[in-house]
């Protein structure tokens, strides 16, 4: 089975997100980046899939060389080959889905797996755009998949509830938590990764859809009304929440 | 003059609340920069398509194809891109809900335009629709536009209030899209829906617990408030990965993003993570006995409390003020 996972770097959790000095991107400074936590799970399927099934898993990803560390992950955490579609300018979801077409194009990959989003943008197009580049059919947030020969069969969430999506392979997935539970890496793997190559692509030049005009933080602040626990204050509590913000 | 289409998704009896959250935007844009909001509903029945009138849409296209009774996302997308092509519309709207993230991405490449995602805002400037859009779970925002003709938007769910604006005008229309076997290469083959449980992302009412709460045996406090208030239940990541509750309920940056009236966070201490995916509530109330807990920061009002007392009664209390 040959196997394409899409990854790409992110702040992590933890970050306060602050507004860089270009006013519409994040202030990189001090910041942590990580492999996006979604595509730990859809690396994992990937491994998964290549323990059961044989083949070989590469992981991609668009980006900056600076993002060569979230492959030295990937690589730890055991796929076989890693590539960067190198570009060091600002991009959106149609250019990253271009490029990832482009570079799946020629390569015959049986899936194609991907985090449901990255939690930098949050757009969770990509798998659907992909699919739609390279003619195949895409199941996004996926927590439960099955694949018996050529047959896939995935389980969703949807609003309130699940739904189980069939297609055949060529397929993309967008995993959701909940689909594995991805490994750690061991230490004698990462330090094997350090040496093992990537290799490096040159983006495709095409022009974004879509133009970031400025950047904010919202304002948290709220009326911030702190009581006790006592009965009183309980009473006061379901006043407030009836007159002053009309809830209940 | 801009022609706006609405994806009128079909829900049990009328179309989705979403579409008509969509209707409103729409109704927006166009009370602004004027144009025309045209409804592009799949297989819909006369009554469902009646509805669309009170939400300022004056021309409804059913769209019909061969086997059009099965969900596929991959079907609607391309029937519907065939109806904006045919139409020549200038505009897109979804709602970025679970089947809008299958189909709206699909639909812009298809038709070559750009794409926003979960929008909270959607603005007229000039000739430029300005988005607004969420990003690192909410920590932040951007403003931002469409560069091409046509322009997609999907819509966050309930953060568009539907509103009833009566069309002057209405006029129903059949559309038949011609689909190829291709078209269907994705099916929704079977659902399976959580009868009676409302999922965080519909609910005007939240009730969340933390690592407080101890353990799952005690959570029965969280649900009973939860349906006091008919809303939903939802979870930190501590409870989820701790295997307490189930990951469709985890509210934060690696679970959902909810933005209902009410959200109560009951021993949920406030890491910056979890309040990344709440912080667009209404009202935030904030129940915990450490009074030093991040969550006091960001919450309406909040009580400096034991969940185990204060829980029950804050539950009659509520129940009896119904």
């Amino acid at each position: 089975m040959n196997i394409l996972v899409c990854v790409s770097r992110v702040p992590d959790t933890t970050t306060r997100i602050l507004v860089g000095p270009d006013g519409k991107t994040a202030d990189k400074t001090g910041v942590k980046f990580v492999l996006n936590p979604f595509d730990e799970f859809a690396l994992e399927e990937g491994l998964r899939l290549r323990e059961k099934n044989g083949g070989s898993v590469t992981a991609v990803t668009v980006a900056g060389e600076v993002a060569k560390d979230i492959l030295r992950t990937s690589l730890a955490m055991g796929a076989d080959k890693v590539a960067i579609i190198k570009t060091e300018n600002e991009f959106d979801s149609y250019f990253t889905a271009q490029n990832l077409a482009e570079f799946a194009s020629n390569r015959a990959f049986d899936i194609i797996l991907l985090g449901k989003q990255s939690i930098d943008y949050d757009s969770l197009q990509i798998p659907a755009y992909l699919g739609e580049l390279l003619g195949i059919p895409s199941i996004g947030v996926v927590s439960k998949l099955q694949i018996e020969g050529n047959n896939v069969s995935a389980e969703r969430d949807i609003e309130g509830g699940k739904e189980i999506v069939s297609a055949q392979l060529p397929c993309i997935i967008s995993a959701q938590k909940g689909l594995n539970e991805p490994r750690y890496p061991k230490l004698p793997d990462i330090m094997k990764a350090k040496s093992k190559p990537i290799e490096e692509v040159a983006a495709i030049d095409c022009q974004p859809r879509t133009t970031i005009l400025e950047m904010s933080i919202p304002s948290k602040k709220r009326a911030g009304v702190i009581l006790d626990g006592s009965d009183g204050s309980l009473d006061k509590l379901v006043t407030l929440l009836h007159e002053e913000a009309k809830v209940i | 003059m801009s022609k706006i289409l609405v994806f009128l998704e079909s829900g049990k009896d009328s179309f989705k609340r979403t579409s008509f959250e969509a209707a409103t935007a729409a109704g927006t844009l166009v009370a602004s920069g004027g144009g025309q909001i045209i409804g592009a509903a799949i297989n819909a029945d006369d009554n469902q398509i009646q509805s669309a009138k009170d939400y300022g849409i004056s021309e409804v296209y059913n769209i019909k194809y061969e086997n059009c009774d099965k969900v596929s996302t991959t079907a609607y997308s391309a029937a519907i891109a065939q109806l904006a092509k045919s139409l020549g519309v200038d505009v897109l709207l979804f709602s970025a809900n679970s089947h809008g993230i299958e189909i709206a991405p699909r639909v812009a490449a298809k038709l070559s335009a750009g794409f926003i995602s979960d929008c909270i805002g959607l603005e007229i400037s000039g000739t430029d629709i300005i988005a607004r859009k969420p990003i690192y779970a909410g920590k932040a925002q951007i403003k931002t536009k469409i560069n091409t003709d046509v322009k997609v938007f999907s819509l966050r769910p309930n953060v568009f209030t539907a509103m009833k604006n009566e069309s002057s005008s209405f006029e129903i229309k059949s559309y038949d899209a011609s689909l190829e076997s291709k078209d269907f290469s994705c099916e929704v083959s079977s659902v399976a829906k959580n009868e009676g449980k409302l999922d965080v992302l519909e609910a005007d009412a939240i009730v969340s617990g933390g690592r407080g709460i101890k353990g799952p045996e005690n959570y029965h406090l969280i649900e009973r408030l939860a349906t006091t208030l008919h809303g939903a239940v939802g979870a930190s990541r501590a409870v989820v990965d701790a295997g307490w509750r189930p990951h469709a309920e985890q509210v934060g940056q690696t679970g959902k993003t909810v933005s209902p009236t009410l959200y109560i966070a009951c021993a949920i201490s406030g890491a910056v993570q979890h309040l990344a995916g709440m912080s667009g509530s209404k009202y935030i109330v904030a129940i915990n006995k450490d009074k030093d807990a991040p969550i006091f920061k960001v919450c309406d009002y909040g009580i400096v409390g034991d969940i185990f007392e204060v829980l029950p009664k804050l539950n009659e209390r509520i129940a009896a003020s119904r």
